[in-house]
Protein backbone atom coordinates (compact mmCIF):
# COMPACT_ATOMS: atom_id res chain seq x y z
CA UNK A 1 0.00 0.00 0.00
CA UNK A 2 2.73 1.99 1.09
CA UNK A 3 5.06 1.07 -2.06
CA UNK A 4 2.20 1.98 -4.65
CA UNK A 5 1.46 5.00 -3.24
CA UNK A 6 5.33 6.22 -2.98
CA UNK A 7 5.93 5.12 -6.44
CA UNK A 8 3.04 7.10 -7.83
CA UNK A 9 4.27 10.29 -5.91
CA UNK A 10 7.40 9.55 -8.07
CA UNK A 11 5.28 9.12 -11.11
CA UNK A 12 3.39 12.66 -10.23
CA UNK A 13 7.49 14.38 -10.13
CA UNK A 14 8.24 13.67 -13.40
CA UNK A 15 5.94 15.78 -15.30
CA UNK A 16 7.07 18.62 -12.36
CA UNK A 17 11.12 17.50 -13.29
CA UNK A 18 10.45 17.47 -17.04
CA UNK A 19 8.99 21.25 -16.66
CA UNK A 20 12.36 22.59 -14.09
CA UNK A 21 14.30 20.68 -17.39
CA UNK A 22 12.47 22.73 -19.84
CA UNK A 23 12.55 26.09 -18.00
CA UNK A 24 16.35 25.54 -17.63
CA UNK A 25 16.78 24.77 -21.38
CA UNK A 26 15.02 27.75 -22.19
CA UNK A 27 16.72 30.09 -20.25
CA UNK A 28 20.08 30.28 -22.72
CA UNK A 29 17.19 31.75 -24.30
CA UNK A 30 16.79 34.12 -22.15
CA UNK A 31 20.21 36.37 -22.93
CA UNK A 32 19.58 39.06 -24.86
CA UNK A 33 20.47 39.64 -27.92
CA UNK A 34 22.61 36.29 -29.32
CA UNK A 35 24.49 34.93 -26.60
CA UNK A 36 27.63 34.55 -28.58
CA UNK A 37 27.79 37.67 -29.11
CA UNK A 38 27.25 38.22 -25.64
CA UNK A 39 30.13 35.93 -25.17
CA UNK A 40 32.43 36.87 -27.45
CA UNK A 41 31.98 40.24 -28.06
CA UNK A 42 30.96 41.99 -31.88
CA UNK A 43 34.66 42.09 -32.79
CA UNK A 44 34.70 38.23 -33.01
CA UNK A 45 36.01 36.53 -36.57
CA UNK A 46 33.39 34.34 -37.90
CA UNK A 47 34.84 31.30 -37.79
CA UNK A 48 35.55 31.45 -33.85
CA UNK A 49 31.44 32.69 -34.17
CA UNK A 50 30.39 29.59 -35.55
CA UNK A 51 32.44 27.44 -33.57
CA UNK A 52 31.15 28.30 -30.21
CA UNK A 53 27.72 28.30 -31.88
CA UNK A 54 28.11 25.05 -32.59
CA UNK A 55 29.38 23.95 -29.13
CA UNK A 56 26.36 25.86 -27.71
CA UNK A 57 24.54 23.71 -30.14
CA UNK A 58 22.40 27.25 -31.42
CA UNK A 59 22.75 26.21 -34.89
CA UNK A 60 20.25 23.23 -34.80
CA UNK A 61 16.73 24.28 -34.98
CA UNK A 62 14.98 25.74 -31.53
CA UNK A 63 13.03 21.64 -31.29
CA UNK A 64 16.11 20.05 -32.29
CA UNK A 65 18.18 21.60 -29.51
CA UNK A 66 15.57 20.79 -27.29
CA UNK A 67 15.30 17.05 -28.06
CA UNK A 68 18.86 17.16 -28.15
CA UNK A 69 19.19 19.03 -24.60
CA UNK A 70 16.96 16.20 -23.04
CA UNK A 71 18.30 13.48 -24.23
CA UNK A 72 21.69 14.37 -23.10
CA UNK A 73 20.33 15.26 -19.17
CA UNK A 74 19.13 11.65 -19.70
CA UNK A 75 22.21 10.16 -20.98
CA UNK A 76 24.29 11.78 -18.40
CA UNK A 77 25.77 14.42 -21.12
CA UNK A 78 24.87 17.89 -19.41
CA UNK A 79 26.91 19.51 -21.69
CA UNK A 80 30.38 20.99 -21.84
CA UNK A 81 32.13 23.79 -19.31
CA UNK A 82 32.91 26.65 -22.08
CA UNK A 83 36.23 27.59 -19.90
CA UNK A 84 38.02 24.20 -20.07
CA UNK A 85 34.99 21.65 -22.54
CA UNK A 86 35.23 19.30 -19.25
CA UNK A 87 31.95 17.91 -18.45
CA UNK A 88 29.92 19.87 -16.09
CA UNK A 89 29.03 16.90 -14.58
CA UNK A 90 32.71 15.88 -13.37
CA UNK A 91 33.00 19.74 -12.75
CA UNK A 92 29.71 19.27 -10.46
CA UNK A 93 30.88 15.81 -8.68
CA UNK A 94 34.27 17.51 -7.82
CA UNK A 95 31.87 20.40 -5.52
CA UNK A 96 29.81 18.09 -4.28
CA UNK A 97 31.53 16.87 -1.16
CA UNK A 98 32.28 20.58 -0.43
CA UNK A 99 28.23 21.23 -0.51
CA UNK A 100 26.93 17.47 1.14
CA UNK A 101 29.97 18.81 4.29
CA UNK A 102 28.87 22.72 4.87
CA UNK A 103 24.93 21.41 4.59
CA UNK A 104 24.88 18.41 6.88
CA UNK A 105 26.62 20.42 9.27
CA UNK A 106 24.68 23.56 9.10
CA UNK A 107 21.34 20.42 9.23
CA UNK A 108 22.77 19.31 12.17
CA UNK A 109 23.02 22.65 14.31
CA UNK A 110 19.78 23.47 13.30
CA UNK A 111 18.01 20.62 14.49
CA UNK A 112 20.33 20.80 17.72
CA UNK A 113 19.34 24.37 18.38
CA UNK A 114 15.42 24.22 17.24
CA UNK A 115 14.31 21.10 19.02
CA UNK A 116 15.76 22.77 22.40
CA UNK A 117 14.41 25.86 21.55
CA UNK A 118 10.37 25.05 20.32
CA UNK A 119 9.72 22.80 23.44
CA UNK A 120 11.34 25.07 25.62
CA UNK A 121 8.96 28.04 23.99
CA UNK A 122 5.99 25.40 24.08
CA UNK A 123 6.19 24.34 27.85
CA UNK A 124 6.35 28.10 28.55
CA UNK A 125 3.48 29.55 26.24
CA UNK A 126 2.64 32.71 26.42
CA UNK A 127 5.07 33.51 29.42
CA UNK A 128 8.45 35.64 28.50
CA UNK A 129 10.55 32.07 27.62
CA UNK A 130 8.44 31.96 24.53
CA UNK A 131 8.93 35.66 23.52
CA UNK A 132 12.30 35.13 24.03
CA UNK A 133 12.53 31.78 22.03
CA UNK A 134 10.20 32.98 19.14
CA UNK A 135 12.13 36.37 19.17
CA UNK A 136 14.96 34.58 18.35
CA UNK A 137 13.35 33.15 15.45
CA UNK A 138 11.91 35.80 14.36
CA UNK A 139 15.51 37.45 14.52
CA UNK A 140 16.81 34.48 12.12
CA UNK A 141 13.97 34.96 9.72
CA UNK A 142 15.05 38.63 9.07
CA UNK A 143 18.64 38.61 9.10
CA UNK A 144 19.88 38.16 5.47
CA UNK A 145 22.77 35.34 5.37
CA UNK A 146 24.99 37.48 3.58
CA UNK A 147 25.26 39.97 6.03
CA UNK A 148 25.14 37.20 9.06
CA UNK A 149 28.29 36.01 7.62
CA UNK A 150 30.31 38.74 7.64
CA UNK A 151 29.06 39.76 10.47
CA UNK A 152 30.27 36.36 12.03
CA UNK A 153 34.01 36.51 10.59
CA UNK A 154 34.21 40.41 11.78
CA UNK A 155 33.61 39.48 14.95
CA UNK A 156 35.06 35.75 15.48
CA UNK A 157 38.01 36.13 12.95
CA UNK A 158 38.98 39.48 12.56
CA UNK A 159 37.93 40.63 16.26
CA UNK A 160 38.57 37.70 17.91
CA UNK A 161 41.03 35.65 15.63
CA UNK A 162 39.26 32.62 16.90
CA UNK A 163 38.15 31.21 13.49
CA UNK A 164 39.77 31.09 9.94
CA UNK A 165 37.88 34.11 7.55
CA UNK A 166 37.14 31.85 4.53
CA UNK A 167 38.21 29.08 2.67
CA UNK A 168 37.87 25.52 3.89
CA UNK A 169 41.36 24.17 5.20
CA UNK A 170 42.09 25.15 7.73
CA UNK A 171 40.47 22.95 11.19
CA UNK A 172 37.18 24.86 13.10
CA UNK A 173 36.81 26.85 9.02
CA UNK A 174 33.36 24.77 9.02
CA UNK A 175 31.95 26.44 12.16
CA UNK A 176 30.91 30.34 10.56
CA UNK A 177 29.45 28.83 7.38
CA UNK A 178 27.38 26.36 9.27
CA UNK A 179 26.37 28.80 11.80
CA UNK A 180 25.40 31.55 9.20
CA UNK A 181 23.36 28.93 6.71
CA UNK A 182 21.65 26.85 9.97
CA UNK A 183 20.24 30.00 11.55
CA UNK A 184 17.28 30.51 9.44
CA UNK A 185 16.84 27.30 9.43
CA UNK A 186 16.85 26.98 12.62
CA UNK A 187 14.98 29.44 13.04
CA UNK A 188 11.85 28.24 10.94
CA UNK A 189 12.18 24.62 12.65
CA UNK A 190 11.80 26.39 16.07
CA UNK A 191 8.75 27.80 15.16
CA UNK A 192 7.40 24.65 13.76
CA UNK A 193 8.15 22.43 16.74
CA UNK A 194 6.85 24.94 18.98
CA UNK A 195 3.24 25.04 17.00
CA UNK A 196 3.29 21.32 16.34
CA UNK A 197 3.75 20.86 20.56
CA UNK A 198 1.29 23.16 21.13
CA UNK A 199 -1.14 21.61 18.62
CA UNK A 200 -0.41 18.37 19.99
CA UNK A 201 -1.30 19.15 23.55
CA UNK A 202 -4.29 20.85 23.10
CA UNK A 203 -5.72 17.54 20.67
CA UNK A 204 -8.29 15.36 21.74
CA UNK A 205 -5.92 12.04 22.42
CA UNK A 206 -3.48 14.29 24.85
CA UNK A 207 -6.46 16.07 26.89
CA UNK A 208 -8.42 12.06 27.11
CA UNK A 209 -4.91 10.86 28.41
CA UNK A 210 -4.52 13.75 30.65
CA UNK A 211 -7.79 13.14 31.96
CA UNK A 212 -7.63 9.32 32.62
CA UNK A 213 -4.55 10.25 34.94
CA UNK A 214 -1.17 9.85 32.55
CA UNK A 215 1.70 11.67 34.45
CA UNK A 216 2.76 15.09 33.03
CA UNK A 217 6.13 13.91 31.73
CA UNK A 218 5.00 11.11 30.11
CA UNK A 219 2.22 13.18 28.16
CA UNK A 220 4.81 15.75 27.01
CA UNK A 221 7.35 13.28 25.80
CA UNK A 222 6.01 10.36 24.83
CA UNK A 223 2.46 11.31 23.62
CA UNK A 224 2.75 14.58 22.22
CA UNK A 225 6.34 14.03 21.57
CA UNK A 226 4.84 11.79 19.10
CA UNK A 227 2.26 13.56 17.48
CA UNK A 228 4.78 17.12 17.12
CA UNK A 229 7.52 14.94 15.85
CA UNK A 230 5.62 14.32 11.88
CA UNK A 231 5.16 17.92 10.81
CA UNK A 232 8.95 18.47 12.60
CA UNK A 233 10.49 15.74 10.70
CA UNK A 234 8.45 16.31 7.11
CA UNK A 235 10.01 20.05 7.27
CA UNK A 236 13.23 18.98 8.50
CA UNK A 237 12.97 17.18 5.10
CA UNK A 238 11.72 19.65 3.07
CA UNK A 239 14.71 22.01 4.69
CA UNK A 240 17.04 19.18 2.99
CA UNK A 241 16.77 20.47 -0.54
CA UNK A 242 16.21 24.42 0.73
CA UNK A 243 19.43 24.09 2.46
CA UNK A 244 21.25 24.37 -1.37
CA UNK A 245 19.59 27.06 -2.11
CA UNK A 246 20.91 29.05 0.91
CA UNK A 247 24.27 27.57 0.11
CA UNK A 248 24.92 29.84 -2.79
CA UNK A 249 25.25 32.63 -1.12
CA UNK A 250 27.00 31.28 1.92
CA UNK A 251 29.86 29.86 0.10
CA UNK A 252 29.89 33.16 -1.78
CA UNK A 253 30.54 34.74 1.36
CA UNK A 254 33.11 32.15 2.76
CA UNK A 255 35.02 31.45 -0.39
CA UNK A 256 33.80 27.25 0.35
CA UNK A 257 34.59 25.60 -2.74
CA UNK A 258 30.82 24.08 -3.34
CA UNK A 259 28.31 23.72 -5.53
CA UNK A 260 26.55 27.53 -5.19
CA UNK A 261 30.19 28.97 -5.43
CA UNK A 262 30.61 26.95 -8.47
CA UNK A 263 27.24 27.80 -9.42
CA UNK A 264 28.01 31.93 -8.92
CA UNK A 265 31.60 31.30 -10.51
CA UNK A 266 29.86 30.15 -14.04
CA UNK A 267 27.59 32.84 -13.31
CA UNK A 268 30.54 35.72 -13.66
CA UNK A 269 32.06 33.91 -16.20
CA UNK A 270 29.52 33.45 -18.20
CA UNK A 271 29.89 29.86 -19.05
CA UNK A 272 26.39 29.21 -19.44
CA UNK A 273 26.11 25.44 -19.77
CA UNK A 274 28.12 25.44 -16.21
CA UNK A 275 25.34 27.47 -15.10
CA UNK A 276 22.50 25.37 -16.57
CA UNK A 277 23.89 22.66 -15.17
CA UNK A 278 24.20 23.59 -11.00
CA UNK A 279 20.54 25.15 -11.11
CA UNK A 280 19.04 22.15 -12.90
CA UNK A 281 20.97 19.71 -9.89
CA UNK A 282 20.07 21.85 -7.29
CA UNK A 283 16.37 22.37 -8.40
CA UNK A 284 15.98 18.33 -8.75
CA UNK A 285 17.69 17.62 -5.78
CA UNK A 286 15.06 20.00 -3.80
CA UNK A 287 12.22 18.16 -5.96
CA UNK A 288 13.68 14.91 -4.88
CA UNK A 289 14.04 16.04 -1.06
CA UNK A 290 10.21 17.08 -1.36
CA UNK A 291 9.18 14.11 -2.67
CA UNK A 292 10.95 12.29 0.40
CA UNK A 293 9.32 15.04 2.72
CA UNK A 294 6.03 13.64 1.38
CA UNK A 295 7.08 9.84 1.70
CA UNK A 296 8.09 10.56 5.24
CA UNK A 297 4.70 11.78 6.25
CA UNK A 298 2.73 9.13 4.76
CA UNK A 299 5.08 6.61 6.57
CA UNK A 300 4.75 8.62 10.10
CA UNK A 301 1.32 9.35 9.65
CA UNK A 302 -1.52 6.74 8.23
CA UNK A 303 -4.03 9.44 7.72
CA UNK A 304 -2.04 11.25 5.11
CA UNK A 305 -1.86 7.90 3.33
CA UNK A 306 -4.95 8.91 1.48
CA UNK A 307 -4.24 9.59 -2.49
CA UNK B 1 -11.20 42.73 19.20
CA UNK B 2 -7.60 44.43 19.68
CA UNK B 3 -7.00 47.58 17.72
CA UNK B 4 -4.67 46.76 15.03
CA UNK B 5 -1.92 49.97 16.64
CA UNK B 6 -2.57 48.19 20.19
CA UNK B 7 -0.52 45.10 19.13
CA UNK B 8 3.10 44.79 20.61
CA UNK B 9 4.60 43.69 17.15
CA UNK B 10 3.06 46.92 15.91
CA UNK B 11 4.80 48.49 18.51
CA UNK B 12 8.27 46.74 17.58
CA UNK B 13 7.40 47.36 13.90
CA UNK B 14 7.37 50.93 14.58
CA UNK B 15 10.68 51.32 16.57
CA UNK B 16 12.49 48.47 13.89
CA UNK B 17 11.32 51.36 11.51
CA UNK B 18 12.66 53.69 13.07
CA UNK B 19 16.41 53.39 11.90
CA UNK B 20 15.50 53.77 7.98
CA UNK B 21 13.54 56.86 8.99
CA UNK B 22 16.33 58.59 10.43
CA UNK B 23 18.48 57.60 7.53
CA UNK B 24 16.07 59.09 5.27
CA UNK B 25 15.55 61.95 7.32
CA UNK B 26 19.46 62.32 8.01
CA UNK B 27 19.89 62.05 4.53
CA UNK B 28 17.99 64.91 3.54
CA UNK B 29 19.09 66.90 6.39
CA UNK B 30 22.57 66.35 5.22
CA UNK B 31 22.07 66.90 1.70
CA UNK B 32 25.18 65.07 0.29
CA UNK B 33 25.61 63.46 -2.90
CA UNK B 34 25.85 60.12 -3.38
CA UNK B 35 27.81 59.65 -6.01
CA UNK B 36 29.80 62.28 -5.56
CA UNK B 37 33.77 60.77 -5.49
CA UNK B 38 35.81 62.61 -3.06
CA UNK B 39 39.56 61.11 -2.93
CA UNK B 40 40.45 63.34 0.18
CA UNK B 41 37.86 61.13 2.22
CA UNK B 42 38.63 57.74 1.09
CA UNK B 43 37.39 55.56 3.72
CA UNK B 44 37.25 58.93 6.70
CA UNK B 45 35.61 57.64 9.61
CA UNK B 46 32.58 59.59 11.15
CA UNK B 47 33.01 63.60 11.33
CA UNK B 48 30.52 66.41 10.84
CA UNK B 49 31.30 66.55 6.67
CA UNK B 50 30.30 62.59 6.75
CA UNK B 51 28.17 61.77 9.63
CA UNK B 52 28.58 57.35 8.80
CA UNK B 53 32.15 58.52 7.13
CA UNK B 54 32.91 57.62 3.66
CA UNK B 55 33.57 54.42 1.22
CA UNK B 56 36.80 53.73 -0.84
CA UNK B 57 36.04 56.55 -3.52
CA UNK B 58 35.40 59.16 -0.85
CA UNK B 59 31.42 58.80 -1.25
CA UNK B 60 29.11 59.97 1.38
CA UNK B 61 27.96 56.63 3.22
CA UNK B 62 25.00 58.03 4.98
CA UNK B 63 23.76 59.67 1.21
CA UNK B 64 24.32 55.99 -0.37
CA UNK B 65 22.20 54.40 2.51
CA UNK B 66 19.20 56.63 1.86
CA UNK B 67 19.48 55.87 -1.97
CA UNK B 68 20.16 52.01 -1.32
CA UNK B 69 17.07 52.55 0.94
CA UNK B 70 15.01 53.98 -1.43
CA UNK B 71 15.64 51.44 -3.92
CA UNK B 72 14.91 48.75 -2.05
CA UNK B 73 11.61 49.97 -1.22
CA UNK B 74 11.05 51.01 -4.85
CA UNK B 75 12.02 47.32 -6.27
CA UNK B 76 9.94 46.07 -3.35
CA UNK B 77 6.69 47.85 -4.23
CA UNK B 78 6.74 47.35 -8.16
CA UNK B 79 7.58 43.57 -7.54
CA UNK B 80 5.25 43.02 -5.28
CA UNK B 81 2.46 45.19 -6.90
CA UNK B 82 3.18 43.73 -10.77
CA UNK B 83 3.76 40.06 -8.82
CA UNK B 84 0.21 40.71 -6.82
CA UNK B 85 -1.36 41.92 -10.52
CA UNK B 86 -0.37 38.98 -11.83
CA UNK B 87 -0.46 36.40 -9.73
CA UNK B 88 -4.05 37.07 -7.92
CA UNK B 89 -5.65 37.61 -11.75
CA UNK B 90 -3.69 34.12 -12.29
CA UNK B 91 -5.28 32.87 -9.06
CA UNK B 92 -8.97 33.74 -9.66
CA UNK B 93 -8.91 32.20 -13.17
CA UNK B 94 -7.70 28.91 -11.81
CA UNK B 95 -9.77 28.54 -9.42
CA UNK B 96 -12.87 29.93 -10.88
CA UNK B 97 -12.47 27.83 -14.33
CA UNK B 98 -11.08 24.82 -12.81
CA UNK B 99 -10.35 22.13 -15.63
CA UNK B 100 -7.60 22.38 -17.88
CA UNK B 101 -6.42 26.25 -17.29
CA UNK B 102 -6.35 24.99 -13.43
CA UNK B 103 -4.18 22.35 -14.00
CA UNK B 104 -1.96 23.94 -16.83
CA UNK B 105 -1.22 27.29 -14.45
CA UNK B 106 -0.75 25.37 -11.37
CA UNK B 107 1.94 22.62 -13.29
CA UNK B 108 3.84 25.95 -14.05
CA UNK B 109 3.47 26.99 -10.34
CA UNK B 110 4.89 24.13 -9.35
CA UNK B 111 8.02 24.43 -11.98
CA UNK B 112 8.87 27.52 -10.07
CA UNK B 113 8.52 26.58 -6.80
CA UNK B 114 11.10 23.82 -7.64
CA UNK B 115 13.96 25.73 -7.28
CA UNK B 116 14.58 26.61 -3.34
CA UNK B 117 14.94 30.05 -2.46
CA UNK B 118 16.04 32.84 -4.99
CA UNK B 119 17.64 30.23 -7.30
CA UNK B 120 15.39 30.93 -9.98
CA UNK B 121 15.82 34.57 -9.70
CA UNK B 122 19.96 34.62 -9.83
CA UNK B 123 19.76 32.17 -12.47
CA UNK B 124 16.77 34.50 -14.46
CA UNK B 125 18.87 37.68 -14.08
CA UNK B 126 22.48 35.96 -14.66
CA UNK B 127 21.03 35.43 -17.83
CA UNK B 128 18.98 38.39 -18.76
CA UNK B 129 22.31 40.52 -17.42
CA UNK B 130 22.74 43.14 -15.15
CA UNK B 131 20.29 46.14 -14.30
CA UNK B 132 17.65 46.92 -12.22
CA UNK B 133 14.12 46.07 -14.90
CA UNK B 134 15.57 43.16 -15.23
CA UNK B 135 16.22 42.66 -11.92
CA UNK B 136 12.81 43.26 -11.23
CA UNK B 137 11.72 40.95 -14.06
CA UNK B 138 13.69 38.09 -12.47
CA UNK B 139 11.99 38.65 -8.99
CA UNK B 140 8.45 38.90 -10.14
CA UNK B 141 8.93 35.90 -12.46
CA UNK B 142 9.41 34.08 -9.17
CA UNK B 143 7.47 36.37 -6.10
CA UNK B 144 3.47 35.90 -8.33
CA UNK B 145 3.31 32.04 -7.40
CA UNK B 146 2.71 32.76 -3.86
CA UNK B 147 -0.38 35.51 -4.49
CA UNK B 148 -1.38 32.71 -7.31
CA UNK B 149 -1.65 29.92 -5.21
CA UNK B 150 -3.46 31.67 -2.40
CA UNK B 151 -5.98 33.48 -4.27
CA UNK B 152 -6.61 30.01 -5.83
CA UNK B 153 -6.80 27.91 -2.54
CA UNK B 154 -9.59 31.13 -1.64
CA UNK B 155 -11.47 31.14 -4.72
CA UNK B 156 -12.14 27.37 -4.37
CA UNK B 157 -13.54 27.67 -0.56
CA UNK B 158 -15.71 30.72 -2.20
CA UNK B 159 -17.02 29.02 -5.16
CA UNK B 160 -20.18 26.98 -4.05
CA UNK B 161 -21.05 29.86 -1.34
CA UNK B 162 -24.83 31.20 -1.63
CA UNK B 163 -23.77 34.54 -2.67
CA UNK B 164 -21.87 33.74 -5.26
CA UNK B 165 -24.01 31.09 -6.57
CA UNK B 166 -26.43 34.18 -5.82
CA UNK B 167 -24.41 36.10 -8.28
CA UNK B 168 -24.33 33.72 -11.28
CA UNK B 169 -27.94 33.40 -11.10
CA UNK B 170 -28.35 37.09 -11.60
CA UNK B 171 -26.23 37.28 -14.53
CA UNK B 172 -22.83 38.79 -13.15
CA UNK B 173 -20.18 37.71 -15.71
CA UNK B 174 -16.70 35.96 -14.68
CA UNK B 175 -14.55 39.32 -14.35
CA UNK B 176 -17.43 41.08 -12.52
CA UNK B 177 -17.85 38.53 -10.44
CA UNK B 178 -14.00 38.08 -9.45
CA UNK B 179 -13.27 41.61 -8.89
CA UNK B 180 -16.40 42.86 -7.48
CA UNK B 181 -17.30 39.84 -5.11
CA UNK B 182 -14.36 37.35 -4.79
CA UNK B 183 -11.59 39.47 -4.47
CA UNK B 184 -12.86 41.76 -1.14
CA UNK B 185 -13.57 38.36 0.38
CA UNK B 186 -10.03 36.74 -0.08
CA UNK B 187 -8.15 40.26 0.02
CA UNK B 188 -7.14 39.56 4.21
CA UNK B 189 -4.71 36.69 3.36
CA UNK B 190 -3.42 38.19 0.36
CA UNK B 191 -2.48 41.49 2.27
CA UNK B 192 -0.64 39.49 4.82
CA UNK B 193 1.06 37.57 2.39
CA UNK B 194 2.05 40.76 0.41
CA UNK B 195 3.35 41.99 3.12
CA UNK B 196 5.53 38.77 3.98
CA UNK B 197 6.09 38.53 -0.14
CA UNK B 198 7.36 42.63 0.69
CA UNK B 199 10.21 41.16 2.92
CA UNK B 200 11.12 38.11 1.04
CA UNK B 201 11.83 40.89 -2.16
CA UNK B 202 13.70 43.22 -0.01
CA UNK B 203 16.13 40.31 1.03
CA UNK B 204 16.11 38.77 -2.54
CA UNK B 205 16.94 42.38 -4.36
CA UNK B 206 19.75 43.48 -1.68
CA UNK B 207 20.74 39.42 -2.19
CA UNK B 208 21.12 39.69 -6.14
CA UNK B 209 22.87 42.89 -6.08
CA UNK B 210 25.43 41.25 -3.08
CA UNK B 211 26.02 38.84 -5.58
CA UNK B 212 27.07 41.56 -8.44
CA UNK B 213 23.44 40.62 -10.77
CA UNK B 214 21.42 43.06 -9.88
CA UNK B 215 22.00 46.87 -9.40
CA UNK B 216 25.91 47.89 -10.71
CA UNK B 217 27.92 50.18 -9.95
CA UNK B 218 27.78 53.50 -9.29
CA UNK B 219 24.16 52.70 -7.99
CA UNK B 220 23.57 51.96 -4.46
CA UNK B 221 22.21 48.64 -3.09
CA UNK B 222 22.48 47.71 0.29
CA UNK B 223 23.16 44.40 -1.36
CA UNK B 224 26.31 45.99 -3.03
CA UNK B 225 27.03 48.21 -0.03
CA UNK B 226 27.51 44.93 1.99
CA UNK B 227 29.50 43.75 -0.77
CA UNK B 228 32.21 46.17 -1.20
CA UNK B 229 32.04 46.63 3.00
CA UNK B 230 33.21 42.89 3.52
CA UNK B 231 36.28 43.50 0.99
CA UNK B 232 37.18 46.50 3.65
CA UNK B 233 36.75 44.85 6.55
CA UNK B 234 39.99 44.77 7.83
CA UNK B 235 40.54 48.63 6.79
CA UNK B 236 37.14 50.02 7.95
CA UNK B 237 34.58 47.69 9.40
CA UNK B 238 31.93 49.94 9.43
CA UNK B 239 31.09 50.03 6.04
CA UNK B 240 29.52 46.79 6.12
CA UNK B 241 28.07 47.35 9.74
CA UNK B 242 25.80 50.09 8.48
CA UNK B 243 23.67 48.52 5.48
CA UNK B 244 23.46 45.72 6.92
CA UNK B 245 21.84 46.65 10.02
CA UNK B 246 19.50 49.24 7.64
CA UNK B 247 18.57 46.36 5.81
CA UNK B 248 18.34 44.03 8.71
CA UNK B 249 15.64 46.25 10.32
CA UNK B 250 13.86 46.92 7.87
CA UNK B 251 13.24 43.15 7.21
CA UNK B 252 11.96 43.07 10.64
CA UNK B 253 9.57 45.83 10.63
CA UNK B 254 8.05 44.48 7.73
CA UNK B 255 8.22 41.45 8.90
CA UNK B 256 6.72 42.11 12.45
CA UNK B 257 4.33 44.20 10.20
CA UNK B 258 3.00 40.98 8.28
CA UNK B 259 2.48 38.87 11.85
CA UNK B 260 0.65 41.48 13.02
CA UNK B 261 -1.72 41.87 10.15
CA UNK B 262 -1.87 37.89 10.43
CA UNK B 263 -3.05 38.06 13.89
CA UNK B 264 -5.08 41.10 13.30
CA UNK B 265 -7.03 39.48 10.78
CA UNK B 266 -7.19 35.91 11.54
CA UNK B 267 -5.61 34.23 8.70
CA UNK B 268 -4.99 30.93 9.65
CA UNK B 269 -2.27 29.21 7.22
CA UNK B 270 -0.76 31.98 5.18
CA UNK B 271 3.31 32.05 5.74
CA UNK B 272 4.19 32.19 8.94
Amino acid sequence: MLLRLVLLRLLQAVPTLLGVATLVFLMLHLVPGDPVDALLGEMALPADREALRHALNLDAPLWQQYVQFMAGLAGGDWGRSLLDQRPVLELIAERLPATARLAGASLLLALLLALPLGLWAARHAGRRQDMAAMGFSLLGVSIPNFWLGPMLMLLFSVGLGWLPVSGMDQPGSIVLPAITLGTALAAVLSRMARSSWLEAMSSDPIRTARAMGVGDTLLWWRHAGRMAAIPVLTMFALQLGAVLGGAVITETVFDWPGLGLLTIEAIQQRNYPLVQGCVLLIACFYVLANLAADVLAMWLDPRQRRI
Amino acid sequence: MKRMCDRPAVRMSALCLFVPLLVMLGAVLHGADGHAVDLDAVLAGISAAHPLGCDALGRDVLARLAEGLMLSLGVGAVVIGIGALLGISIGLAAGWFGGLVDSLLMRLADIVLSFPGILLAIALAAMLGPGVDKLVLALVAVGWVGFARLSRAQVMSLKHTPFVDAAVASGSGSVYIGIRHLLPNIAAPLLVEASFGLAAVIIGEAGLSFLGIGVQPPDASLGTMIREGTGLMLVSPLLVVWPGVVLFMLVMAVNLLGDALRDHLDVRGARS
